[in-house]
């Protein structure tokens, strides 16, 4: 072969890299095509979807606490969810981790998992973490425990009898230590913990599960805020490789995690009241109204 | 709609997740090596059993009651001070196998958070299996010299009913002594820890199952012997049962079962198995969330507890001689809950010294005040449960961690928080 031909040939290389490189979307270049090999139990990002819920209802003696929710939610997205208290925010995470089961409509994690036919403990194993309202950790386990437990290992007993941390494990849980802050309160007690600690440490547990999707309920209550800055630092820091749904009432919070650029979500009486930039929310007097009464 | 960041690849691995931004901002206050931190901290305690200390206590525990009680009993002759007992060597044996309920009781209700007021039935179903083959053994020494228990001839039964048939095999009798304890409680906690039962509820029907249990062998029907239950035990494999020798021999047993399975719950304790049990106590809705089943964990130890339960009751009764339905009686399951607070929860070793303490201040107050000794043994509970939330156990450590200047741990927060958190995980106080 000669030179000159050998060089032809690495440039239609590179040129066909290239095209394939511009075509692949968020699908990650496979494409939503029926042909992509689907594997049990793991879910499917392939239409760019991790959450996908669809007219969800949910009634407590017949208050309707959601009513018809629909909300999409993309891969790699941080959407932020606002609304006056009883919206139906915490009931919606409720649904989506299993623990309240709807009254009708779907709920879908990628675009093949059926999140309405799992439980709890299913539903955390196949990747969505969630954080609560009031920030729960094992209070009489040190903090390097409650991080150790929440490390993404076999889940079962005789796995957990007889489980040894690897240096690479150990290595992670000083990474997280570390990025939460609590790394010279790792022997601590939790329970001994601030509140904003425990927050962080409850974030610092999520971030060990290495979820792909994470549900964050009022991550920043509590927190002053410096606190809450740096938090919203990490979340930033999250998107793109996670999934998020922050649930939050603080504006100032919203507005620094959103930069004006992202969606926002209003829940309200149980559906969706509005959704778009944060500044048009604001605006928007349906959502005027519902803050501040009619 | 979409933001640009959202059109990335699905989620990575593990790694870089967290190098972000954040790093950046923690940076310049902690300007520490990731790698030497992780390494620097994350050295808890792990792979060794018990410490140097504990293990000398336990070998000293099983020279004493294993070397040190039958030379004392057997080889000193009676009118020397040295002398223990026959009294003596049988209330330890009886004692030894409370401790065994309570070591098991401190499983599920010390680090699981479970309380269960049941355990008494799981200890008396262990009881009358081995009772059964006790009673088989007797032959025709009965009251009656018949080939059949002396109840069963009083009841005019001419066979044996359905399950006494492989009642004179001493091997499947101990079988059962073990696996209907925990057959029963696998069913029954599969049941009520699937529909979520938990706290104060489930505690109520643990002492409704073993109320009803109870109600159940007291009818003769049912062929325990109903009210008065088995007694008038001859002989075991064999060998006669009333002796000194069998007497020291079971009372050995005992002991190093109890020291077998203390070792066994400490090293369950200290596997990441028993920080989940413990996590589940502490935040349940947490370990379910991070993707645990709280199901499979607590049928796990329900059940061992139940057959550790049942183990007490196949070594407790060769030695007192009798069983009857006055074991499955509600008191009887909630002292084994009484030791266990009294000694200290979740520490493992406190329910086993509450089971000596209160069982030694029993015998001591029916003896010396025959007429107050319930009076005296109600306000030792009151005064436990007012003074000392963690037991005896919890107030030892309080006193020691006092008095030992906080051990400088390698670092911690500037805040001084007294002595007590120094204690790093098991037995921290609960109350407090």
């Amino acid at each position: 072969m000669t030179p000159d031909l050998l060089e032809d040939g690495a440039a239609r290389l590179a040129a066909w890299q290239r095209k394939k490189a511009e075509q692949a979307g968020s699908s990650g270049d496979r494409g939503g095509a029926y042909g992509r090999v689907l594997k049990a139990g793991e879910p499917d990002f392939a239409h760019g979807v991790a959450l996908y819920l669809d007219e969800i209802s949910v009634s407590f003696d017949g208050f309707k606490a959601l009513n018809k929710l629909s909300l999409t939610i993309n891969v790699g997205e941080l959407r932020c969810i606002i609304g006056p208290n009883g919206a139906g925010k915490t009931t919606m995470m409720d649904c989506i981790t299993g623990k309240t089961r709807p009254d009708s409509g779907k709920c879908f994690f990628g675009s093949t998992i059926d999140l309405l036919r799992l439980t709890e403990t299913d539903i955390a194993q196949i990747g969505i973490g969630r954080k609560f309202q009031k920030p729960t950790v094992y209070e009489q386990l040190s903090v390097f425990d409650n991080l150790e437990l929440a490390l993404r290992a076999d889940r079962r007993v005789r796995a957990a009898l007889f489980h040894r941390l690897s240096g690479a494990q150990l290595d992670r849980i000083g990474e997280v230590l570390t990025l939460i802050q609590l790394q010279r309160e790792a022997q601590r007690q939790a329970g001994l913990l601030s509140h904003g600690q425990k927050q962080w440490l409850e974030i610092g547990m999520l971030l060990m599960q290495d979820p792909k999707l994470l549900l964050l309920d009022e991550p920043v209550a509590g927190m002053t805020d410096e606190e809450t800055e740096r938090t919203a630092e990490l979340f930033l820091s999250l998107q793109g490789q996670h999934s998020l749904v922050v649930v939050e009432h603080d504006m100032k919070f919203v507005d620094q995690l959103t930069q004006g650029r992202k969606t926002v979500t209003v829940l309200h009486e149980g559906s969706v009241l509005a959704e778009g930039l944060l500044a048009e929310v604001q605006a928007n007097d349906k959502v005027v109204e519902v803050y501040l009464g009619r | 709609m979409i933001p640009p960041e959202a059109t990335v690849s699905p989620p990575p691995g593990p790694e870089g997740a967290v190098t972000g931004p954040l790093g950046a901002a923690s940076g310049p206050a902690e300007p520490v090596p990731r790698r030497l931190l992780a390494v620097g901290i994350a050295s808890p305690r792990r792979g060794v059993l018990l410490s140097t200390k504990g293990w000398t206590g336990v070998l000293a525990a099983a020279l004493v009651l294993l070397v040190v009680v039958p030379v004392l009993n057997l080889a000193v002759p009676a009118d020397s001070v040295f002398h223990l007992s026959d009294y003596a060597v049988s209330l330890l044996g009886k004692v030894l196998c409370y401790a065994i309920c309570a070591l098991a009781m401190d499983l599920i209700w010390g680090y699981t958070g479970i309380l269960s007021l049941g355990h008494g039935l799981f200890f008396a179903l262990g009881g009358y299996a081995m009772g059964m083959y006790l009673m088989r053994q007797i032959g025709s020494d009965g009251q009656y010299r018949m080939p059949m228990p002396d109840f069963m001839v009083f009841l005019n039964w001419k066979a044996f009913p359905w399950h006494w048939s492989l009642s004179d095999s001493f091997a499947f009798q101990l079988l059962m002594a073990l696996l209907v304890p925990g057959l029963l409680a696998f069913v029954f906690g599969f049941f009520a820890f699937r529909s979520r039962i938990k706290g104060v509820y489930f505690s109520i029907i643990t002492q409704a199952m073993t109320f009803a249990a109870m109600l159940l062998f007291f009818r003769n029907e049912t062929g325990f012997g109903g009210n008065n239950g088995f007694t008038d035990f001859k002989r075991i494999l064999g060998i006669p049962i009333a002796t000194p020798q069998m007497r020291v021999f079971l009372c050995a047993l005992s002991a190093a079962v109890l020291i077998g399975l203390f070792l066994m719950a400490r090293a369950i304790v200290d596997s990441k198995c028993g920080r989940v049990l413990q996590a589940i106590r502490d935040a349940e809705s947490r370990v379910m969330f991070t993707g645990y089943d709280p199901v499979a964990y607590k049928l796990g130890i329900w059940t061992l507890s139940a057959v550790m339960c049942g183990v007490a009751g196949a070594l407790y009764v060769p030695q007192v001689g009798i069983i009857n339905p006055g074991e499955m009686s509600p008191a009887a399951s909630i002292e084994i809950a009484v030791w266990a607070a009294v000694g200290g929860r979740a520490t493992l070793i406190g329910p086993i010294v509450g089971a000596f303490f209160v069982n030694g201040a029993k015998s001591w107050f029916t003896v010396a005040f025959p007429e107050f000794w319930l009076f005296f043994l109600g306000a030792l509970f009151i005064a436990v449960t007012l003074f000392l939330p963690d037991g005896i156990v919890g107030l030892l450590r309080r006193r020691k961690e006092e008095r030992v200047p906080d051990p400088a741990p390698p670092v911690r927060n500037a805040r001084p928080r007294g002595g007590r958190a120094a204690q790093p995980t098991v037995g921290a106080s609960r109350d407090a």
